[in-house]
């Protein structure tokens, strides 16, 4: 992407923001062929078993579905724009109410996840780089191999099966009915919530609830920071300026730590952006492992419903929300590394 | 004739310590699977989808015993045959997917950075657009209309899959062809009357394939999570059409509570073991041929003169 030549920051940020209108276009584009293009009657699909043929009929006109393709896709198109993402055709509730109410805890899971992911992975991954080759990068490296190599729902299954009864902790569900309760609803994100009302059991409660799912989904992404991490630091370690350092005579610690680990951590920043959909991923398999009334668990039982109004919706947001925070962390990139400007 | 062979043998002779263990215990593992999905039908004691034997009907929920090694699941099936019959589906949608990606998306790669314009830049746009959606996403959507059109059979979730990986395929081999469409022996080629058919088939084609069987790989390992996946989801092979891993871990979550934990371990255990292999020859692979992270074997180190730098490193750079 050097075609510009110029290294001033605001234009990268133009530049990068405007190349992704054509790009949300595309995604739009392909979404809407994918979904409405296809052969069949979704209407019926999703509804044909609960009303007759005349109410089918009214539903089809109410939802556009008899006006010409062209017609269904500058709708959907402009629909978009206006931050309208349609309705379900299963309970006739708008997708953005849908992704609202479920979307705290989606958010709620994944961020924990990714905390975990860090905590662990990061560490792991400097420790392997550092030791290449030795018993610990052994261990650390299998770890990572074999998280990532375990799908979600069968870590779920093993936690369920062996760790839950024994810690005592819920595998359905995000808080117990009487949390629930109990708990005010102001914020959609019930995490949030329970600390808002200072009860106690409740903060408890929800905790709990989180412990499981967020260690399923933490260890997926952690074996990938793993990974990254350690690459980044076998390369980091054989660059020009750690020999350098070497050749002066600083003490190998202080290389490793100043030279080494900073310098290796730079590129993490980008997969951290990139990991954003494998977690969103890796969130709509985690849901319906522990019953977590997030997005994931509600898309899966949209798709099971053959509710192509919920599932365009719900795929729409989710693929606008990648791209415009991979064009965030590109926009962070240039700010903290100068190189990507140009 | 001998070339082959050893080129075949490069990543084991050239590789030491580590990385060429991960690379024989990653081919052992997927050799493994492989021979089970090969010969499923004499391996496995029972049908992928069979109830009874002999007339005799199999117990719900049975224990792990004589009869049934890894003990029954809820559908009164044999969960050893079962996870045999696995592999066998597993293989067949990877491979086929695999194959798909290769046969579409290097000819498109290939052409798409060889002549460039406006065909190239639309095929990468959608290219590109494919690849910034979140993957797992991209396979549901696509397995979603697909078994709505076809049912869940094995060329849908294929399909599925090509419909993932493809972007990944297209881009290492556009970007190489771009590179390689410059050196100077593509010029002498074009000089000796060499047409665009021929330059692509005979000289970009041998350089910009390099790097597919290390992508196959790796893609192969997330194919089968990815296959999993969905199968969990329901939207992948229904399980009396053949054997599916991630569907059997569905199942078998309801099991989980009442303390059955044969119909969810050996499922289970089965992907991590074929994906940990498949990732094991990926990275070993890897380690090999990346010329950043390979050590080579009984290579003296000889350093250059720091100074001078070659041609070679410069094009790197």
């Amino acid at each position: 992407m050097s075609r510009a030549g110029s290294g001033s920051l605001p234009r990268y940020i133009l530049q990068r923001i405007l190349l992704v209108i054509p790009m949300i276009w595309v995604i739009l584009t392909v979404v809407f062929v994918l979904l409405r293009v296809a052969p069949g009657d979704p209407v019926s699909a999703a509804l044909g078993s609960k009303l007759n043929a005349q109410a089918l009929q009214q539903r089809r006109e109410a939802l556009g579905f008899n006006r010409p393709l062209i017609a269904q896709y500058w709708d959907y198109l402009s629909s978009v724009a206006h931050l309208d993402f349609g309705t379900t055709f299963r309970d006739n509730q708008p997708v953005l109410r849908v992704v609202r109410d479920n979307g705290g805890a989606t958010l709620t899971l994944t961020a924990a996840a990714f905390v975990i992911a860090l905590v662990v992975g990061i560490p792991l991954g400097l420790l392997a780089g550092r030791y290449r080759d030795s018993a610990p990068d052994v261990v650390i490296r299998l770890f990572g191999i074999v998280s990532y190599a375990a799908p979600v729902f069968f870590v779920g299954f093993l936690l369920q099966l062996y760790v839950a009864e024994r810690l005592g902790l819920p595998t359905s569900g995000d808080a117990s009915p009487i949390t629930v309760f109990e708990v005010k609803p102001k914020t959609h994100i019930l995490l949030l919530d329970a600390l808002l009302s200072g009860n106690g059991t409740a903060i408890q409660d929800v905790l709990k609830h989180l412990v499981l799912p967020a260690t399923t989904l933490g260890l997926l992404i952690c074996g990938i920071f793993i990974r990254l991490v350690r690459v980044n630091m076998l390369q980091t370690m054989q660059a020009d300026y750690v020999e350098a350092a070497e050749a002066r005579g600083i003490a190998r610690g202080k290389v490793t730590w100043r030279h080494g680990f900073r310098n290796a951590l730079v590129p993490v920043i980008t997969v951290v952006g990139l990991q954003f959909a494998l977690l969103l991923g890796g969130a709509v398999l985690t849901e319906p492992t522990f019953n977590w009334p997030g997005i994931g668990y509600k898309l899966v039982f949209y798709i099971n419903n053959r509710d192509y109004g919920a599932v365009q919706g719900i795929i729409t947001i989710f693929a606008l929300a990648v791209v415009l925070i991979s064009v965030l962390i590109d926009i962070v990139n240039a700010l903290i590394d100068p190189r990507v400007r140009f | 004739m001998r070339g082959t062979p050893r080129a075949l043998l490069k990543p084991f002779t050239e590789t030491t310590g580590l990385a060429r263990w991960m690379l024989v215990a990653g081919v052992l593992l997927t050799a493994v699977f492989v021979v089970f999905a090969v010969f499923a039908p004499w391996i496995a004691p029972y049908g992928f989808a069979q109830a009874s034997s002999g007339g005799t009907p199999f117990p719900k929920l049975g224990h792990p015993s004589s009869q049934h090694w890894f003990g029954t699941d809820r559908l009164f099936f044999d969960v050893y045959s079962r996870v045999i019959w696995g592999a066998r589906t597993a293989l067949k949608v990877v491979v086929l997917s695999i194959v798909l990606c290769v046969l579409l998306g290097v000819p498109l790669g290939l052409a798409s950075g060889y002549y460039g314009g406006w065909f190239d830049r639309f095929v990468v746009l959608v290219m590109d657009a494919m690849y910034a959606f979140p993957s797992f996403l991209l396979a549901i959507v696509f397995s979603f209309l697909l078994t709505n059109v076809y049912g869940g059979s094995v060329v849908a979730v294929s399909l599925s899959l090509t419909a993932v990986y493809i972007p990944q395929y297209f881009r290492v081999v556009r970007n190489t062809t771009l590179s390689a469409k410059e050196a100077t022996y593509v010029e002498a080629a074009r000089a000796i009357g060499a047409s665009d058919g021929v330059i692509m088939r005979r000289y970009l084609l041998q350089n910009v394939i390099q790097s597919v069987p290390v992508l196959g790989t790796l893609n192969a390992a997330d194919a089968i999570l990815t296959l999993a996946g969905l199968g969990f989801l329901g939207l992948g092979i229904q399980s009396t059409d053949a054997a599916e891993w991630g569907h059997d871990l569905n199942r078998a979550l309801a099991d989980a509570g009442s303390g059955v934990w044969w119909t969810g371990l050996y499922p289970g255990l089965a992907i991590v073991l074929l994906v940990t292999g498949l990732t094991l020859v990926g990275e070993g692979l890897n380690e090999t041929l990346n010329p950043t992270l390979r050590r080579r074997r009984l290579l003296p180190v000889v350093m250059p003169p720091r100074n001078v730098s070659t041609p070679a490193e410069e094009e790197q750079g």
